[in-house]
């Protein structure tokens, strides 16, 4: 079980004067229940890479295959690829439609010839998942908060029960609190169930604190891809294509200047305490 | 998926008709449309088209992009041609059953489907060279006139040039919204009539809501900026004639009394 992107390129707008190349020879190989981050400079290719790997964007070259099979062949079902590579896009306003939240998470699973009893079964299980209040469900989508939305938003697409989740930039415009209650839902749900995860985010810290491989991109190519303690590593080169470690990193380097013997490169507060406190122990 | 539509989008290069004042280019497209409709005869066709290949050269925009701009008025074109060839009385042609072609619908036929295409053709070089701004701002230039009969000049080329700039964005915004429908199983193809329209629902409801949300996002950022209408406004980039507007103009004009003249003389009392 895995998604394997073989030399994939697309260019937007070919043989015009506005012809971009977005990705260049992707080579990518992603394994079942992986936790991945994918960072990069806004237009660095993210978010044409993840429309990718759900089929809803045709790569102009290169093959992808998804539990091995080729999902360009003509034959291959690529609404059922849909349902199983749930994509979450960044702004969940270009979703969010029925008359209530509850309706609205049931889209999914009644496109995917669900009858009403069981799409609905399947919301309320995606509803409770991404600990929306049962009070908010049977509200219009409008009425809620950007917090709340995103979850409706993340809900109708778990509501469908893929196998592989995309979210692109679930936190982009939330309060720290909301922020941490998301990424913690998603974390669980990863945990629990196993489910692959693939985060596409600009912060640093966060995909320090919770992603097990970092893909960094920068101009349509892979720059970096390893553990977020490797690709942050790499620090000044993160800093040449416009992107930054996380600051604990920044303190460490500070820390071990000034001549105190820390170790390692820390990428989250909890590993920098530890690394601080047993420097301190040594002396 | 969208982003094939090219109607009113602007086409960035360097040339020639790129840089003429925008006035220059509506009275081009002006004069060019109204010869479009007098010509006649073999000497006007050959007259009008070498202006329209020599224009459309200098403009530097690809040839197969510009065609690609006909594609939506197809359907209309199969129609002209089918009611000029059919129900044009004359001299018959070919008979057959009840229907009948004329030597006369034959003509005429083919007269429009040049005229259409030419019109389009003409008009999108109008639209491929200029950006929206310079449009809009020519075209108040050029209505300014009107404005002493109490006709809102300002505020119509201002909600042209909205209306015109938001083209790009909501296409965008659509292609957004039915990429994250379609990632819930969305299907706008497939099913009947009654189907399709259900179908748009997830897609015209989140379109309304943003358009009327960028609608009140844009007014407020109008009014946080002092606008109050075209009184006493001022341009940063105030339309100026040059030397090449003058002699555009000339041969502009000279063009089009060519295209008179050809028709009064060669074709005189016909």
């Amino acid at each position: 079980m895995s998604i394997i992107l073989d030399k994939v390129n697309y260019i937007y707008s070919e043989n015009t004067a506005y012809e971009i190349q977005a990705l260049k020879n992707i080579n990518l190989k992603i394994e079942d229940g992986e936790f991945i981050g994918l960072i990069g400079h806004t237009g660095s290719g993210k978010s044409t890479l993840i429309q990718h790997l759900n089929g809803l964007m045709h790569a102009t070259y290169g093959g992808i295959y998804y539990n091995g099979q080729d999902i360009y062949d003509e034959d291959y079902n690529r609404k059922e690829l849909r349902s199983k590579v749930g994509l979450v896009f960044q702004y969940p306003e270009h979703q969010l439609f029925e008359t209530t939240i509850f309706a609205d998470v049931a889209f999914g699973p009644r496109n995917q010839g669900l009858s009403k009893k069981e799409a609905e079964l399947k919301a309320f299980t995606a509803l409770r998942s991404v600990g929306l209040k049962e009070n908010d469900w049977y509200r219009s989508p409008f009425e809620l908060s950007g917090g709340q939305k995103r979850r409706a938003a993340i809900a109708g697409v778990l509501a469908m029960e893929p196998e592989v989740l995309v979210l692109d930039e679930p936190t982009a415009g939330l309060d720290p609190k909301g922020r941490d209650e998301i990424l913690d839902q998603v974390a669980k749900l990863h945990m629990e169930r196993n489910m692959t995860i693939i985060l596409v985010s600009h912060s640093m810290e966060d995909v320090a604190k919770y992603v097990e491989r970092l893909i960094v991109m920068n101009q349509g190519s892979i720059l970096f891809d390893g553990t977020p303690r490797e690709v942050f590593a790499h620090y000044q080169e993160l800093e040449a294509v416009g992107l930054a470690a996380p600051q604990v990193t920044y303190l460490m380097h500070e820390l071990r200047k000034r001549g105190i013997p820390v170790e390692g490169v820390a990428t989250t507060l909890e590993e920098a305490k530890i690394a601080i406190l047993q420097a301190f122990e040594k002396k | 998926m969208l982003r094939d539509i090219t109607i009113g989008q602007y086409y960035p290069a360097n040339s020639v008709i790129h840089r003429l004042d925008p006035r220059v280019k509506l009275m081009g497209v002006l004069s060019f449309v109204v010869s479009l409709f007098v010509f006649r005869g073999l000497a006007g066709f050959v007259s009008v088209t070498l202006a329209l290949v020599l224009i459309i050269h200098l403009s530097k925009v690809p040839f197969d992009y510009m065609v690609r701009g006909l594609k939506p008025i197809v359907v209309i074109l199969i129609i002209t041609v089918i009611f000029n060839l059919f129900l044009t009385p004359g001299e018959p042609l070919v008979e057959f059953w009840k229907l009948r072609i004329t030597w006369e619908g034959l003509e005429h036929a083919i007269l429009m489907t040049i005229r259409l295409i030419y019109l389009i053709l003409g008009s999108s070089v109008l639209t491929l060279t200029t950006t929206p701004n310079q449009l809009t701002d020519g075209m108040e230039q050029a209505l300014k006139p009107l404005n002493k009969i109490h006709v809102p000049v300002h505020e119509i080329s201002m909600m042209m040039s909205i209306a015109l700039r938001f083209i790009p964005i909501l296409i965008e915004e659509t292609d957004k919204i039915m990429k994250a429908q379609l990632a819930r199983g969305a299907d706008f193809e497939s099913g009947n009539l009654i189907k399709k329209a259900k179908s748009m629902v997830p897609l015209l409801v989140p379109l309304f809501v943003s358009a009327f949300r960028r609608a009140n996002d844009l007014a407020l950022a109008m009014e946080a900026r002092c606008y109050r209408g075209g009184d006493g406004r001022t341009k940063m980039k105030p339309l100026k004639y040059c030397r090449r507007d003058m002699v555009a103009y000339v041969i502009i004009g000279a063009y089009f009394m060519a295209v008179v003249l050809l028709r009064m003389f060669l074709y005189f009392g016909r």
